[in-house]
């Protein structure tokens, strides 16, 4: 673990691409089989265990931190793993701890931070692995000159008992997946207190799979292309038969093996993203090169159908992280009945008619998938890409090309649950402009309500994972803009954390002692790093109260910050004192000088919110009263 | 019979204040009589009329704000007691820079300490903390959360060193707050045994060369000339931390960013800070340096001024010792740099005119340096450490 957790530990301080892959490359390079592979599954977030919850971890640092002090402590540094293993208090603070020969180190302060020696520096110490090797691995591999941890038996101590046996990467790995529920708590227990901070660290960002350190799947299989002098697309072809640790890919992209065959017979293939349009974007682009299709306001997917060695349909759906979401779908996943990958959109459709974004959450909320929740939100796709016909992979060709084998697959599929996204006809950004600010004029009829902009897709690019620049754009419509108050401040987490960077604001509405604002939403986005720090000194600067992580600041007529916020939709909700709830809001802009008491009030949300019960997307060119409506278009 | 507690020491908006001896300590605005526990910004601060503090405080102070910092001014003998109004006050090291010191206060059999900013950790900087025993103890909780547990600076320096030895063609930018800090990741550096020319800021010469003077050895430390940059491969540079990632840094050879700082101890505020080499060094004490000391002084009451006070106060109460929060603004606050490294709080005029009309008095200070004029006193410019360097760092400044 210490190798692994070291090499997080490194990465994550590295800006530079680079530099971040020089260092993957030298980890792979030195760490045995199987802990690379299990480093490697780990960052791609191809691990199989069930992760750890948050609640467990916080379970058991409770028992030995005093709860009051640990939730001040994980508000402050806003990052679970790291306040754990920050807090976590040395074993022979506690009672029964047999820990002998540890008398002559010092004595432990109230929140010590010994009983950590067994994993720094010392490989004698870190290499100590009592039998707990499961049959499943390689009895002998050659001996590497970085190991950690694993069956290179260094002497056993001149003890009876032996010092915290510090953890691999693969044993957790592989605990983690034989260990029943009910024995977690006292293994991940005994690892906390073996390893050190940084070790801790690393093995709770890994159980809770919440690596986030800055190396994408991307990278990693780069820097594992990189070993063998390959190009990290020859890896990803194969990725997806492949399963940790990946012995056979090692050895292959070391010249050791044969290229791996994929065993997968409906893999996910990293789906194609695309970047927001800007303004500045346009001079840039030519519309004769571009096609357009509808952006519709549901969850990508991969639907990929295939047959397995034994003549078996193996048919799966995907998220656009390609976790195997086919469970809970089966609606549809009965209609995959073809042999192939399509990419599209989830929606709900009801007698024809494509339901809001609101209504798709209703189904995505429920955790059991029962008939009468399949009858009453029936999953649809939307498709408009194909990634895979057959054997054949088709993501080398043109997207006009594979547009024209797409529309030829769904009219073949003829299941009503897959439909084709329609093109958006235009030959100027003008025109483009026209149909996005107005799509039920030009087709779109009904299902409008459900497009929340439009797709600008290269007529020649080809299908790419990640997010190449200069093929495909997203140019959302406009979002509503509102002025409201800054009510409270909240602490952020990761990136921000320790900064208040979660902003509760509010509008006037007429209350019982006259005008008070009524919080109506919260963000935490939309502003640059700079005005970040400004924001956070405003709430420092302007505390009336503080509520733990939460800090109410100074707000009336006279006084207060003025923030403008966008925002994409509005929705009834019993949760919130105004009675709304917005969809995505952000700040777009902050007003340092605009009164407060010149903030919007509750009516023009109430506005908004009368137009989108009918229409969740009102259409723009019917101004919304008051200053909430959508700004003008680029 | 033994006084209130809140007899001998109150809370004002300039900050705490002695009725009885009539004195304010480390006020936030010019007031009549200050004490200073030490010399950093957000507690010694220009303009007051009368200040008392240590030897070293003063000359800091001199340094920062130019001599005419404070009307008169007393030099406070560490150990020595000294009568102000019905009080009795005395300076005691609290080893956390050079100079430091608590302040406790005496009357009527009732001692209160005020510790200011302290460290219980080894510093060959200055004065090692000496315990007071008290009946009520007043601390900061700059790191007032158990998840903050200071590691041994030797390790950290060598942290400094190993990546100095296997990166020779960078140079290594460490942000370190220009009083205590640098001079004390300068001290560090030399018992590790390095002994090139440790290469300043121009905003860290002056505070350095005051050390040096009161007799800290820190070996070679040339300042950084803006043209010779370039050269610096393999050096080892100190600057404020607002100069690590501006463009003055940007011009060394490939420069590896190092902040020295208690804060790094959490990994997302260095990233935020885009340190690439975090050395966990502090000036403050760590959370088991806050709770031993607040059993050691055996103070039935305590009063946190500023930090992470909730969590502290929490423990006091487990541990049944009487505590209160001060939330005292104008100190570091727990978010922003660490209070010694922070951009200066904004300092408000004075809620009323102070001072309008009154004479100079206090029998027991003696006539200082100063010389500026009443007037002058009452209207204060915001204080101007010299410490904070422009933005360009020394090669832009005139």
């Amino acid at each position: 673990m210490n190798r692994f957790a070291a090499l997080l530990d490194r990465v994550m301080y590295e800006p530079r691409r680079n530099a971040k892959l020089r260092l993957l490359v030298d980890y792979f390079r030195h760490t045995p089989d199987p802990d690379r592979g299990y480093a490697l599954a780990a960052m791609t977030g191809a691990l199989m265990f069930k992760e750890a919850k948050a609640g467990l971890i916080r379970g058991l640092v409770e028992e030995r931190v005093d709860p009051v002090l640990f939730r001040m402590s994980y508000h402050y540094v806003g990052d679970l793993a790291e306040t754990v293993a920050l807090i976590w208090p040395a074993p022979h603070s506690q009672v029964n701890e047999a820990r002998p020969n540890q008398h002559d180190r010092p004595s432990p302060p109230l929140w010590g931070r010994d009983g950590e020696g067994g994993a720094h520096g010392s490989t004698g110490l870190d290499d100590l692995t009592v039998g707990a090797i499961p049959p499943s691995r390689p009895l002998s591999r050659p001996p590497l000159p970085h190991k950690e941890g694993g069956d290179f038996g260094a002497p056993a101590m001149g003890h009876n008992n032996p010092p915290p046996h510090v953890p691999s990467i693969s044993e957790v790995v592989e605990t983690l997946a034989t260990t029943s529920k009910s024995d977690l708590p006292a293994k991940l227990t005994a690892w906390l207190d073996a390893l050190d901070e940084e070790g801790r660290w690393a093995l709770l960002k890994l159980i809770t799979r919440e690596l986030r350190v800055g190396v994408s799947a991307r990278l990693a299989k780069t820097a594992v292309a990189q070993l063998g002098g390959m190009e990290a697309d020859e890896v990803e072809l194969i990725w997806h038969g492949l399963e940790a640790p990946y012995e056979n890919l090692f050895a292959w992209v070391e010249g050791r093996g044969e290229k791996p065959e994929s065993g997968n017979p409906a893999p996910f293939r990293p789906p194609m993203l695309s970047h927001p349009l800007e303004d500045e974007d346009f001079p840039k682009l030519d519309a004769r090169d571009f096609l357009g299709e509808w952006k519709w306001d549901g969850i990508r997917l991969q639907a990929v159908s295939g047959h397995a060695s034994d003549g078996r349909p193996v048919r799966r759906i995907y998220s656009r992280t390609g976790e195997d979401v086919s469970r809970a779908f089966p609606d549809l996943v009965e209609a995959l009945a073809f042999d192939g990958a399509i990419d599209g959109e989830l929606l709900i459709v009801r007698e024809g008619r494509v339901q809001t974004f609101n209504v798709l959450q209703q189904r995505l909320n429920r955790k059991a998938v029962t008939p009468k929740l399949i009858d009453e939100f029936p999953a649809h796709l939307r498709v408009y890409d194909i990634l895979a016909e057959g054997e054949e992979d088709l993501r080398a060709l043109p997207f006009a090309e594979r547009r024209k084998r797409l529309e030829a697959f769904v009219a073949r599929l003829n299941d009503p649950r897959i439909d084709l996204s329609p093109m958006v006809a235009f030959t100027s950004w003008d025109e483009l402009e026209a149909a996005r600010a107005d799509p039920a004029s030009v087709g779109a009829g009904p299902d409008a309500d459900a497009i929340e902009g439009c797709m600008i897709k290269r007529a020649d690019s080809p299908y790419l994972p990640g997010r190449p620049k200069g093929y495909w754009y997203k140019w959302k419509r406009d979002p509503y803009i509102v002025d409201a108050v800054m009510m409270y401040g909240q602490r952020g987490h990761g990136k921000r954390s320790s900064f208040y960077s979660d902003y509760t604001f509010g509008v006037w509405r007429d209350g019982p002692n006259g005008e008070e604002l009524v919080p109506v939403g919260k963000a935490y986005h939309g502003f640059t790093d700079e005005e970040l720090v400004k924001l956070d000194r405003y709430v420092r600067n302007h505390t009336v109260n503080r509520f733990g992580p939460v800090r109410e600041v100074e707000y009336g007529r006279d006084r207060g910050l003025v923030l403008e916020v966008a925002f994409e939709g509005l929705q009834r909700s019993t949760r919130h004192k105004s009675g709304v709830a917005m969809r995505f809001p952000r700040i777009s802009r902050i007003r340092w000088d605009k009164p407060s008491a010149e903030a919007d009030r509750i009516e023009t949300l109430e506005k908004i919110l009368e137009r989108g019960e009918k229409e969740v997307h009102p259409l723009e060119g019917t101004p919304v009263e008051g200053t909430a409506q959508p700004k003008d278009a680029p | 019979m033994a006084l209130r507690s809140t007899d001998i020491l109150t809370q004002t908006p300039q900050g705490l204040y002695c009725p009885l001896g009539d004195f304010h300590i480390d006020p936030i605005r010019p007031v009549k009589r200050a004490l200073i526990t030490h010399g950093h910004s957000d507690h010694a601060r220009a303009g007051h009329r009368a200040v008392m503090a240590t030897r070293e405080t003063l000359r800091i102070m001199g340094v920062r704000y130019g001599e005419d910092f404070a009307a008169t001014t007393q030099e406070a003998a560490l150990g020595e007691s000294a009568k102000l109004g019905d009080v009795t006050v005395r300076f005691t090291p609290a080893g956390h820079v050079l100079g430091s010191a608590q302040i406790s206060i005496e009357a009527g059999g009732t001692r209160v300490v005020v510790s200011g900013d302290y460290k219980r950790a080894e510093d060959p900087t200055c004065l090692p903390y000496e315990v007071v025993p008290c009946d009520v103890f007043i601390t900061e909780a700059t790191f007032g959360l158990p998840v903050f547990r200071h590691p041994d600076t030797r390790d950290e320096v060598r942290k400094l060193l190993d990546s100095v030895a296997l990166f020779p063609e960078r140079a290594h930018i460490v942000g370190a707050y220009a009083l205590g800090k640098a001079q004390r990741v300068m001290a560090l550096l030399r018992e590790e045994g390095y002994d090139k020319p440790i290469h300043l800021h121009g905003a860290m010469e002056r505070l350095t060369e005051l050390y040096k003077s009161e007799g800290v050895p820190l070996g070679e430390t040339p300042k950084v000339v803006a043209a010779e940059r370039s050269k610096l491969a393999g050096a080892i540079v100190l600057c404020p931390p607002s100069s690590i990632q501006d463009l003055w840094s940007r011009r060394f050879p490939d420069p590896v960013t190092c902040f020295a700082s208690g804060w790094m101890q959490v990994r997302a505020r260095a990233r935020q800070k885009g340190v690439e080499l975090p050395l966990v060094i502090s000036d403050h004490s760590d959370w088991d340096d806050l709770c031993r000391t607040i059993v050691e002084t055996g103070a039935g009451e305590v009063w946190v001024t500023h930090g992470q006070e909730d969590a502290l106060v929490h423990w006091c109460t487990t541990q049944g010792i009487q505590a209160r929060p001060l939330h005292m603004l104008g100190y570091g606050d727990e978010g922003e740099a660490e209070p010694d490294e922070t951009a200066h709080p904004p300092v408000e005029p004075p809620a009323h005119p102070p001072l309008e009309g009154e004479g100079r008095s206090a029998s027991a200070i003696r006539g200082g340096v100063g010389s500026a004029s009443a007037d002058e006193v009452a209207v204060p410019t915001p204080p101007r450490p010299l410490a904070d360097p422009p933005p360009q760092g020394e090669d832009s400044s005139p």
